[in-house]
């Protein structure tokens, strides 16, 4: 594996095609998620997004790590549908909104990114860590990212550190009451099921370290 | 399961179909993004109602496109809200230039997508105000829920609101009366059998023979209690009983009684259901001033009903009996 000191537009690209690809692995296990506690469709809708998303990526050239984002973006804003496609196109947005124009992503822009991105579901979706839902991944994805980087670690470092937090956030739905999301109508009936957007999420992040340390 | 359709996936397209050619001197359907709009798309000058959400619910939304009600309305799949993009083109269709107003029913996916619709559209200059509907009082603790749903009383708001725009009113009369109806109306559900998703293909939930699930969604989200089957009287007296209690409606008040079907109860069933409410009303002093009874806000064929119960004041029962002619509500016109 070799050391990255900055991720450019073909990474973003790369991690892309692998989120699309780990979303189209895990659709029925995604489905089965949400059939426990939300409406079932979660693995379905995410697909759809990110074959779109292929196929609008295929038609285009961006030139940036913030253009790839942003047709990201729109794409899944405009393709998945209920709570998911604005909440994870939102994350898109914002997360290409702070780092646009730059052509090289170092740990510090890779920090900024994913902390944007994060602000922009929490301000879309009002939820906080512990009322289950993908802010459950996301933050702490979003804290280890930062202790990385603030000690020293490269862009890939940065990015393990933050998928290996959202693999432990998402586990840690498990066993919490939802509170946001249609899974919050279940009360207690929604314990001991993982949430599928915290699941979700933590492929994602998984799929960026990936691609970033190959 | 059996179901009138021809394939699951296309249940949407071609019921939209069915109702363009149903309909053509009330509405238009669009495609590509799809949505329903009034047959003569914008007035001018006049503030404009949208709202949307998944189908399965019909006649909610379209069928309550047309004169003194919804300017257009914007279908999902199912059960699935729609993305922004149909919302953001029918909310510039049938923008006459004094605003739009969403309608949305309080469920995240609703509320999201046309939250970016509403912010998109405002980026292109259209002046959009929403009103979150949650008048379902099954949802208990709306601290650690993602709040009361917006269920059946959405009717009500659509077409009191559409009055108002209708007769002049600007953008801020429109969405303060909108926001009064929400606010003094009260719902909740029951169901006898569970609605059948068309490409899900089974029940979206089980539920034996001899149970009901009491306070439930119009997508058959889980309610409060699921109880043995009791005689109409008695389950009514368990759901009227928290409506009245939760606003709380005073002896005196004149009220709207909207007794809703799901979509599977025959309307012999409702006029019981109605004939019970209206009698607990009398027995609290309540008066009954005005009424709606049928299959408005559906779950697909799921049997069962819900009742709504709104606080009437004079301005309220002025726009309830103002004209209305849309495919599934119609007088005075």
């Amino acid at each position: 594996m070799t050391e990255n000191s900055t991720l450019g537009t073909d990474w973003a690209l790369s991690w892309i095609r692998e989120c699309a690809r780990t979303v189209g692995e895990n659709r029925s296990e995604l489905v089965r998620l949400d059939r426990e506690i939300g409406d079932g469709d979660h693995g379905e809708n995410l697909d759809r997004g990110f074959t779109a998303v292929l196929q609008k990526l295929d038609a285009s050239e961006p030139a940036t790590p913030a253009d790839v984002f942003k047709l990201v973006a729109t794409t899944l804003i405009s393709t998945v549908g209920g709570a998911a496609g604005p909440l994870f196109g939102t994350a898109f947005l914002k997360g290409s909104a702070a780092i646009s124009g730059v052509d090289e992503l170092d740990a510090d822009a890779l920090v900024a990114f994913l902390a944007a991105a994060r602000d922009g579901v929490v301000a879309r979706g009002k939820a906080e860590v512990g009322d289950k839902t993908m802010i459950d991944a996301w933050t702490p994805a979003v804290e280890a990212a930062r202790s990385e980087q603030e000690s020293g670690g490269d862009a890939h470092a940065v990015l393990s550190a933050a998928a290996d937090a959202a693999e432990e956030g998402a586990a840690s739905t498990e066993p919490l009451v939802a509170r946001k999301g249609r899974a919050s109508y279940l009360g207690e009936r929604a314990v001991g099921h993982r949430d599928p957007g915290a699941q979700s999420s933590a492929l994602l992040f998984r799929a960026a370290a990936e691609t970033a340390g190959s | 399961m059996k179901k009138l359709i021809n394939d699951p996936r296309s249940v949407v397209d071609e019921a939209l179909e069915g109702v363009a050619l149903a309909h053509p001197e009330l509405l238009t359907v669009h495609r590509d993004p799809a949505f329903i709009a009034r047959a003569q798309g914008a007035t001018s000058g006049k503030v404009a109602l949208v709202s949307g959400g998944g189908s399965g619910h019909e006649p909610l939304h379209g069928g309550f496109v047309g004169f003194g009600m919804l300017d257009a309305a914007v279908p999902g799949p199912v059960f699935t809200s729609p993305t922004p993009d149909p919302i953001v083109a029918a909310t510039k269709a049938v923008d006459g230039g004094a605003g739009v107003l969403h309608i949305v029913k309080n469920y995240t996916g609703d509320v999201l997508n046309f939250e970016t619709a509403a912010d998109l559209a405002e980026a292109e200059g259209i002046e959009v105000r929403s009103v979150i509907v949650n008048d379902d009082v099954a949802v208990k603790d709306s601290l650690y829920t993602a709040g009361r749903r917006g269920v059946a009383g959405t009717v009500l708001i659509e077409k009191i609101a559409g009055a108002a725009a209708e007769r002049g009113d600007d953008l801020d009369a429109v969405t303060a009366i909108a926001e009064r109806v929400n606010a003094r109306v009260r719902s909740m559900g029951v169901a006898l059998t569970a609605p059948t998703v068309p490409h899900a293909g089974e029940p979206s939930f089980t539920i034996g023979d001899d149970e009901i699930e009491i306070g439930i969604g119009i997508h058959g989200e889980p309610g409060r209690e699921r109880i043995g089957l009791e005689p109409a009287d008695a389950i009514v007296d368990r759901i009227l009983g928290p409506i009245l209690e939760d606003l709380p409606f005073e002896s005196g008040q004149k009220v709207l009684l909207f007794v809703n079907g799901m979509g599977g109860s025959p309307l012999v069933e409702l006029y019981i259901v109605f004939r019970r409410a209206a009698q607990v009303l009398g027995e609290r002093g309540i008066e009954v001033a005005r009424s709606l009874v049928g299959n408005h806000v559906t779950s697909l064929e799921m049997q069962g009903f819900s009742i709504s119960v709104l606080a009437l004041d004079e301005e309220m029962i002025e726009l309830w009996d103002a004209p209305v002619q849309t495919a599934a509500l119609r007088w005075g016109r």
